[in-house]
């Protein structure tokens, strides 16, 4: 940092020397004490088979029960859980963030098994992001859920590898801090162990494989730390059960043959990792997922949405102007779809007007159909009315006319009648 | 270190009792605090001091004191050209000062001129400047896509204003500059050579300044509205009844029943500066350095950069969220949406 400047002689920065105590030397202490006021956050995630180890080295590690389920060996997919708690010890509050993986390993096609571990680890920078973006933000406040450490579970099958590890520890080393560990190390024997070691080390080198080193450029811990990254992979063994050795009560594994210790370093690497992950590297490991893993997952991001720092002829184009071009590009795409979405609409609209004109054609000419048919019925029967008049017509003139006769001829006979009487 | 500790289990998911309580032994967690100590000891501090205040008032002189040091060179009297210039022209000096392994880059930021025209109409005007631009500078570095792994800080973290010792109340400059730069940077207002006034004539201009402050609605460092819990409110409590601090500063030593002290010698006595009987210097430097620094770079940077972020990306119509969302719409095809609205 400035620091460098300095000693290489920046121009108007000049080393002071002071004449008393100023009182300054206080400000690691005025730190450290907001941080304390503030607690602190952080987020480990266990990748590794079903009923490899993950919550019992987590209960180990922490010295408590969190809240287990055993998982069964029947997922379909591989889903990540996470379980969060608040954690004190002497004035320091933490609140410690588990992640697990479920069912990984399980499925018959591992193929995809990487990828919700992935994307689990980038909605956590996504939404870091977000609020890091937002116009009224609290960063302050916020909690933190970015993966700071990643312990991959080995299989201790003592051999080598597996694909699956390889291609996962791949995908993520970009993404976050791994720390690969061997799983149920009291399977192997020491000989066995040390052979493995070397060549799970060989074989993540060779894959270009970045793992987490444990840093080395603060004085304090660059001896601790270099000795440590040549114990890696670490191999442990957890346990919450107690068992009495010697005079004392220790977390222990007890076979018929013998007592694994879980905290003694002959036994296995598990004091190791609890030194390395906690006491020694904490906050290096929280400041590397901001500084290293955070900022590319923000850079890519940005880059994505077409952000950038300089414009064509490499002039420094502010974030405004590109927020504007941005924005001009989004608010064209807008448009365009709009355009689309009207024009589909009027098609649609146009294709359903038509459907119903035919529709409405068909009917219309049923219509008229029916009306002509209607129309002749109606003559039809016009006709027949016609005939059926006539007939009447002819029929009354007929009886009229034979009325008329019967009545002349009664009136004639009458007449006769009244002639013989005279 | 390896003693053991006990640890409480509070799950946020509401465990029973009978699960986690019980269990006692060593995690470890408490060493993350001297990880953080050794972490920010090897990065070092930045600390940006403006100090404002008409000349003559003992600026340079209270600086040095400050930090025991020659950080500012003592302005000689302005010749005649300079005496009518009429800006308030900004100067800034940086130094690296180590104490017990804590560097710090310490700014001072002087403002020559101010108050010393005859006419002082608008003379906050390049000072406002000067902070809003510092903000912007550092706004502009946040916002970059590959960005530094340390924004370098060159934002004023605290504002000293100098109030000469006059005994009666706040004069128009001091109050039209204290509530202006009083909403975007921290002010510590002190009465400078207060050696003119007695204690009583103290306790008195004090009282009025602070009812001048309060009348015209000047917030001034340690607001009240930013305490974080009731602990800091009564500690900052105590410091808003007793500012503006009565300073008096000089770089000279003296011998005081045997001792070597800081102070100024007059023909009735010698005024040792660091005796909290005879001023307050040493409560401005507590205040300033060994109880409130980091404070004060917080409140600058959680506060009123925020405050001014807001400003900016509000006029600038940048709304990420807009466009964060629309980005999201597009990839992820609301394409389906719009086709099952337009059946008919």
């Amino acid at each position: 940092g400035f620091l460098k400047r300095v000693q290489t002689g920046d121009k108007g920065v000049r080393p002071l020397s002071l004449a008393g105590h100023v009182g300054f030397d206080s400000l690691p202490d005025q730190l450290v004490n907001k941080s304390i006021c503030q607690g602190f956050c952080f987020n480990i995630l266990c990748i590794g088979e079903t009923g490899i180890g993950k919550s019992t080295l987590m209960d180990t590690l922490f010295n408590t029960n969190f809240e287990n389920f055993e998982s069964s060996h029947f997922e379909p997919q591989v889903k990540l859980r996470a379980q969060t708690y608040d954690l004190q010890e002497s004035n320091v509050r933490l609140r410690l963030t588990v992640v697990n993986t479920v069912g990984f390993g399980d499925q018959m096609n591992k193929q995809e098994s990487y990828q919700p571990v992935v994307d689990y680890i980038d909605r956590q920078f996504e939404s870091y992001l977000q609020e890091e973006l937002k116009i009224k933000r609290s960063l302050h406040n916020y909690h933190d859920s970015r993966v700071h450490a990643c312990l991959y579970f080995i299989s201790p099958s003592g051999h080598s590898l597996k694909s699956l590890d390889l291609v996962t520890m791949k995908k993520l080393d970009s993404k976050v801090n791994i720390i690969p560990v061997i799983a149920k190390a009291d399977t192997i024997s020491k000989s066995e162990l040390h052979k493995f070691k070397i060549k799970i080390m060989s074989e993540l080198v060779s894959n270009g494989v970045q793992i987490y080193q444990f840093p080395l450029d603060d004085e304090t811990v660059a001896k601790v730390n270099t000795t440590m990254n040549g114990h890696l992979p670490f191999a442990v063994v957890g346990s919450t059960e107690e068992v009495s050795v010697g005079n004392k009560m220790v977390k222990a594994r007890q076979y018929p043959w013998g007592v694994v210790q879980v905290e003694n370093e002959n036994h296995c690497d598990f004091v190791k990792l609890r030194e390395m992950l906690i006491c020694v590297n904490m906050e290096d490991l929280r400041e590397q997922t901001h500084t290293r893993h955070y900022e590319l997952y923000r850079r890519c991001k940005l880059e994505e949405m077409g952000f950038k720092d300089t414009g064509p002829e490499s002039k420094p184009v502010s974030l405004q102007q590109t927020y504007e071009a941005k924005r001009q590009e989004f608010l064209v795409e807008l448009q365009k779809r709009e355009d689309e979405m009207r024009q589909m609409f009027v098609q649609r609209v146009k294709e359903k007007e038509s459907e119903l004109k035919e529709a409405e054609r068909e009917l219309q000419s049923r219509f008229e159909q029916l009306k002509r048919l209607h129309a002749d019925e109606k003559a039809a029967l016009e006709e027949k009315k016609r005939l059926l008049d006539e007939d009447q017509s002819s029929f009354s003139k007929r009886r009229a006319a034979a009325q008329l006769l019967q009545a002349q001829s009664l009136t004639a006979n009458g007449k006769k009648d009244k002639d013989r009487k005279k | 270190h390896n003693s053991p500790t006990f640890l409480f289990v509070y799950g946020l998911n509401k465990l029973s009792s009978e699960s986690g309580t019980d269990l006692f032994g060593y995690v470890g967690i408490e060493a993350v605090l001297d990880q953080m100590r050794s972490k920010t000891m090897k990065a070092g501090f930045e600390f940006n001091i403006m100090v404002v205040g008409q000349s003559g008032l003992g600026k340079s002189t209270l600086v040095n004191t400050l930090f025991k040091s020659k950080v500012s060179r003592k302005s000689c009297t302005p010749n005649y050209e300079e005496k009518i210039s009429k800006t308030v022209k900004l100067h800034t000096v940086s130094h690296v000062i180590e104490e017990k392994g804590v560097k710090m880059k310490l700014t001072v930021i002087d403002t020559p001129g101010f108050g010393d025209q005859i006419n002082n109409e608008n003379c906050w005007e390049p000072i406002l400047k000067y902070v809003n631009e510092q903000y912007e500078k550092y706004l502009r570095e946040e916002l970059h896509v590959n960005r530094k792994r340390r924004i370098p800080d060159s934002r004023v973290h605290c504002c000293i204003y100098f109030l000469p010792a006059t005994g009666h109340r706040l004069r128009p400059i001091d109050v039209e500059f204290l509530k202006r730069l009083g909403k975007i940077v921290s002010i510590v207002p002190i009465i400078a050579k207060a050696d003119t006034l007695t204690i009583e004539e103290r306790q008195e201009f004090k009282e009025r300044i602070r009812q001048d402050l309060a009348a015209n609605g000047i917030h001034v460092y340690p607001q009240k509205e930013y305490d974080e819990d009731p602990e800091e409110r009564i500690l900052n409590d105590r410091i808003r009844e007793s500012i503006p601090f009565a300073v008096v500063g000089t770089d000279k030593e003296h011998q005081v029943n045997g001792n070597k002290v800081l102070g100024r010698k007059t023909k009735w006595g010698i005024i040792e500066v660091e005796n909290v009987a005879h001023c307050e210097f040493a409560n401005l430097r507590d205040l300033l350095i060994r109880s409130h620094l980091q404070d004060l770079k917080d409140v600058t940077h959680n506060i009123h950069y925020e405050t001014y972020r807001v400003r900016r990306l509000n006029e600038s119509n940048m709304d990420f969220s807009e466009l964060g969302l629309s980005t999201w719409l597009l990839e992820n095809g609301t394409a389906d949406k719009w086709e099952s609205e337009s059946h008919l």
